[in-house]
């Protein structure tokens, strides 16, 4: 029973449907299948490779042996000393944008040199940081250029991350605590700040899983080639996990004979950011909220 | 002779039960309007003619809903040849971000025409019929978005008629107009019931009063009063209903 | 006295975080700053390589030579002074290791003392010669005549055919073949990430099930944290070879091997923002569109699409943008050949690769380096229009809306 219509019409109509819908689909999960890929291959054959030696001893015979311990103590240095620079920096900037600017053409511009300074290259930044801190201020290649560097780069996902938090939260809690005669950083600090942590801490983990994954920004200010010494001042260089993979994979003194390491060091990068989605998840669910990383 | 009939229909949001138990039947080439205080269920039950609430997750409904004799949630139905037969009208006006003449042809063109002279004419009639038509016939490749609220209102009527639907569904049509052109839609919806079976909910009992044959009222889910509009107007047999004609609440 | 201290106290919070708020604005003008300082420099640089002394006769017409001239005389393309203007007498090209041909060396002398001496003689001698020599060997008083090549010009830096940097005796700096090649290894990332990233917002806006939906949230954004390198890892063991068997060619890192990686790269921020903008078309769009007998699919792509486009095309742009911007992946599997780009299956070098590889070889404030901060000012414009695009798009959108 039908309403007049021509079943061959409408079977077309649904036809066109289904087709349309099973291509979708098809596309959708093959996105899901480059991830699987990726992963899989790398971690499949980067988990031999893992073992106690790989992770606490530094690489020998022209890096076709030995561990990648230097390079993540690198690499930790470098997430924290970019961390140090970017988290205060970038949550007092979004503080600013979202509770203190009044609508001003300066707030516009704030904005917008924000959303310009997210887009710039990686590469880019790289060169800033050499002629700035390696140069101009004469840190030489170093943790503290590297940092830096680094720290500029995931500024603008901090402020992002901060600003989307703060907006989320209703205005009627701050006219509240007006109201009962606190300041604007009483406020800020006692009411605001608490509710927004939770998306605010979300984001951060997340921008560490990107941050200790940045080759190009410290090519030219921090990362060494090879450097089987720990750093023992802010000053010194560093080897670091991305640009070690770099190294081995492409221009080692063996390349094949390096394969394996590689594979470790990718396994090791991709454990991290495996970690810091994983952790964000899991605050997201506990605290219940929903925080957008773009 | 009834055009939509209903057989203790039932729905439910998840746990909330929306609908209890809903059977009356609507006359053909008449208007019948619903009214009820807010969240009474009337545009719930509106929704079900053209499974509307289908879109909604969660939602299960119980019951027999026939429409020109066909039960319309039996699993043959396609539901997109239902909604080509029962048209229906937004509260606030939802043109497309296309020309006016691509808006009223929208209908024609993804049930599969493709004859331009016909859907020429049929625009044409469509925006007569809505009495827009002297008002856009010179500008019909201008974007929809020109109009006025209450033009935008009639156009998307014009939309709904052009693919002759035998049924045409309205939900609170004028509540986003302002006077004038609710009292030209409502002149509108006069001249249509010749040719079309008609069911709207308004908020505003004026209204129902001035344009519908038969009024339901609704109350908590519940189908309290229904019968000619004079009659449930001026002679209510429920205390609710009267309460609420009275403006007692709601 | 407590009230004024609170007063004083917020005044000075307010002035740190107003002061961090200017962080991002100081740093973009910062490194435009810098960028230009170093970038612009290469155009007061003259190509010769450094401590490098072109010579000819003093007789010799030719007073002036460009960097282009120079290597296709190097490179004998040129042979004859005719093909410069000059008199029809084929080069002769003399290079300061050539000087025991015409001298013995008592005559140049065991420490070479007597060689500036020497070049002197034998430049004035020769009438067709055209001599290279390192600077510390020319004489005081030198009987020939020196050439200096133009600076370096913005036209033949922006229009140039060759990327040479290093190359002796002048160096050859055309960005055209790095431009192009950028430009074409993200046009072939976003033809292929294009269609799969809309396909995926479209399912993950109107088709997919919650279920489905909150599982495949989460992989996109795992794909977002990937790191570049390990894209790039995966593309020289996996990607690269398989190219090079399927076309059968000498090498697999070719510009497809770049477009595929960047594409893959470019998915997240693609299907994120363009699923955003297909979730904002109103909800009473898409229900008169259903009451009007159309199906879910004639929904989407009649009214969503539709409705969304602006939002769609910057989903395109941000995703073009960070193809643009890539540096590691597209370093570890395009091959970098600096030639113009004809197809896919032949390696390419981008403006970033460019840059990393180079800069570290690079002596500081030298013509090289300058040139690279040049081409990271021609990144930075080109990241720069599309942010700019971006905005405009979405500002007019917004007027539309309103």
């Amino acid at each position: 029973m039908s309403f007049g219509n021509t079943p061959s019409a409408h079977r077309k109509k649904r036809l066109t449907q289904n087709i349309a819908f099973f291509i979708f689909r098809l596309l959708s999960f093959s996105v899901v299948a480059i991830l699987v890929v990726i992963l899989g291959f790398i971690l499949v054959r980067g988990i031999s490779v893992i073992s106690w030696e790989f992770l606490s001893e530094a690489p020998r015979e022209g890096m076709t042996e030995g561990g990648i311990f230097p390079a993540i103590v690198g690499t930790l240095c470098l997430v924290v000393g970019s961390m140090l620079f970017a988290f205060p920096i970038g949550i007092l900037s979004g503080i600013y944008i979202n509770e203190y600017a009044k609508d001003s053409w300066f707030k516009r511009f704030v904005k917008l040199m924000t959303n310009n300074l997210a887009g710039i290259p990686s590469i880019v930044f790289g060169l800033f940081g050499m002629a700035l801190f390696v140069h101009q201020f004469g840190f030489g290649d170093s943790i503290l250029a590297g940092s830096l560097t680094l720290g500029l780069l995931a500024l603008p996902v901090v402020i992002r991350t901060t600003e989307e938090a703060l907006k989320a939260i209703d205005n009627s809690f701050r006219i509240g605590s007006l109201a009962l005669g606190a300041t604007k950083w009483q406020t800020t600090r006692r009411v605001v700040l608490p509710m927004a942590f939770p998306n605010i801490i979300t984001g951060l983990i997340l921008s560490i899983g990107r941050v200790s994954g940045e080759t190009a920004p410290i090519l030219f200010t921090v990362a060494a080639y090879f450097l089987p010494k720990l750093p023992s001042s802010v000053f010194d260089q560093v080897m670091a996990l991305p640009y070690h993979l770099y190294v081995i994979s492409t221009s080692g003194t063996n390349i094949e004979a390096s394969r394996a390491m590689a594979y470790g060091t990718a396994f090791v990068l991709i454990v991290i950011v495996l970690l810091a989605n994983l952790l964000a998840n899991w605050l997201r669910r506990y605290f219940g909220k929903k925080v957008k990383m773009n | 002779m009834n055009s939509v009939e209903t057989k203790d229909v039932h729905l439910y949001y998840g746990d909330f039960h929306a609908l209890k138990g809903i059977t009356m039947a609507m006359r053909k080439n008449q208007v019948t309007a619903f009214i009820g205080p807010s969240g009474c269920g009337k545009s719930t039950y509106l929704r079900c003619f053209n499974r509307m609430n289908d879109l909604i997750d969660g939602v299960r409904i119980e019951g027999e809903i026939l429409i020109d004799g066909v039960d319309i949630y039996k699993s043959s139905i396609q539901v997109d040849d239902l909604r080509k037969h029962v048209g229906m009208v937004f509260q606030k006006p939802n043109p497309f971000p296309k020309s006016i003449f691509e808006n009223v042809a929208y209908g024609l063109r993804v049930n599969g025409t493709k004859d331009r002279q016909f859907i020429e004419e049929r625009v044409e009639r469509s925006l007569k019929q809505a009495a827009l038509w002297d008002e856009v016939k010179d500008k019909l490749k201008k974007s929809a978005f020109e109009l006025s609220g209450g033009q935008q209102q009639r156009l998307c009527i014009a939309r709904a008629l052009a693919i002759e639907p035998s049924v045409l569904l309205m939900d609170e049509p004028t509540s986003a107009l302002d006077p004038l052109s609710t009292a030209k839609t409502e002149e509108l919806i006069h001249e249509l019931k010749e040719n079309y079976t008609i069911v709207i909910v308004t908020h505003n009992m004026q209204q129902a009063g001035r344009v519908s044959d038969y009024t339901a009222f609704f109350y908590l889910g519940e189908l309290v009063e229904y019968a000619k509009t004079k009659t449930l107007f001026t002679n209510p047999k429920d205390q609710r209903t009267q309460n609420y004609i009275t403006g007692r609440f709601g | 006295m407590k009230r004024y201290f609170n007063n004083f106290g917020e005044r000075v919070i307010e002035g740190i975080i107003t002061l961090s708020g200017t962080v991002t604005s100081i740093t973009v003008l910062l490194i435009v700053f810098f960028l230009f300082k170093e970038g612009l420099g290469v155009f007061s640089q003259t190509p010769v390589a450094e401590g490098s002394v072109i010579a000819v006769n003093k007789q010799n017409p030719v007073k002036e030579l460009t960097a282009h001239q120079v290597k296709e005389i190097w490179d004998q393309n040129i042979t004859n002074w005719k093909q410069l203007g000059g008199q029809d007498a084929p080069i002769k090209l003399f290079e300061v290791d050539d000087i025991t041909d015409y001298y013995t060396d008592e005559q140049i002398g065991a420490e070479f003392e007597y060689l500036p001496q020497r070049l002197s003689e034998l430049v004035a001698k020769e009438p067709h010669i055209l001599a290279f020599f390192p600077d510390e060997y020319l004489p005081k008083e030198f009987a020939g005549r020196q050439i200096k090549l133009d600076n370096v010009s913005p036209g033949s830096f922006l229009g140039g055919r060759e990327w040479y940097p290093t190359i002796q005796p002048a160096v050859q700096l055309g960005v055209l073949p790095l431009i192009l090649g950028t430009l074409w290894v993200s046009l072939g990332a976003i033809l292929i990430a294009l269609p799969l990233g809309l396909a995926t917002s479209i399912y993950l806006a109107e088709i997919a099930n919650p279920k489905v939906r909150n599982f495949l949230k989460p992989v996109i954004e795992l794909l977002a944290g990937i790191p570049s390198v390990v894209y790039g890892f995966f593309g020289l063991v996996v990607v690269v070879p398989l190219i090079q068997d399927v076309f059968g060619l000498p090498v697999g890192e070719t510009a497809l091997a770049g477009s595929i990686i960047l594409g893959i790269m470019a998915l997240p921020t693609i299907i994120s923002v363009s699923e955003d903008a297909m979730r904002t078309t109103p909800r009473a769009m898409k229900e008169a569109s259903l009451a009007l007998g159309a199906n879910k699919w004639q929904t989407i792509y009649r009214v969503i699409i539709p409705y969304s486009i602006s939002g769609i095309s910057t989903a395109a742009i941000l995703g073009i943008g960070r193809a643009i911007g890539e540096t590691m992946a597209v370093l570890m599997v395009t091959g970098n050949a600096s030639v113009i780009p004809h197809t896919f299956l032949e390696p390419v070098r981008t403006i970033p690769a460019t840059i990393a590889a180079e800069l570290g070889e690079a002596p500081q404030g030298g013509i090289h380096f300058q040139a690279l901060f040049a081409l990271g000012c021609i990144l930075f414009l080109m990241t720069l229009a599309i942010n700019m695009t971006v905005d405009l798009v979405s500002a007019k959108k917004k007027a539309n809306r309103s």
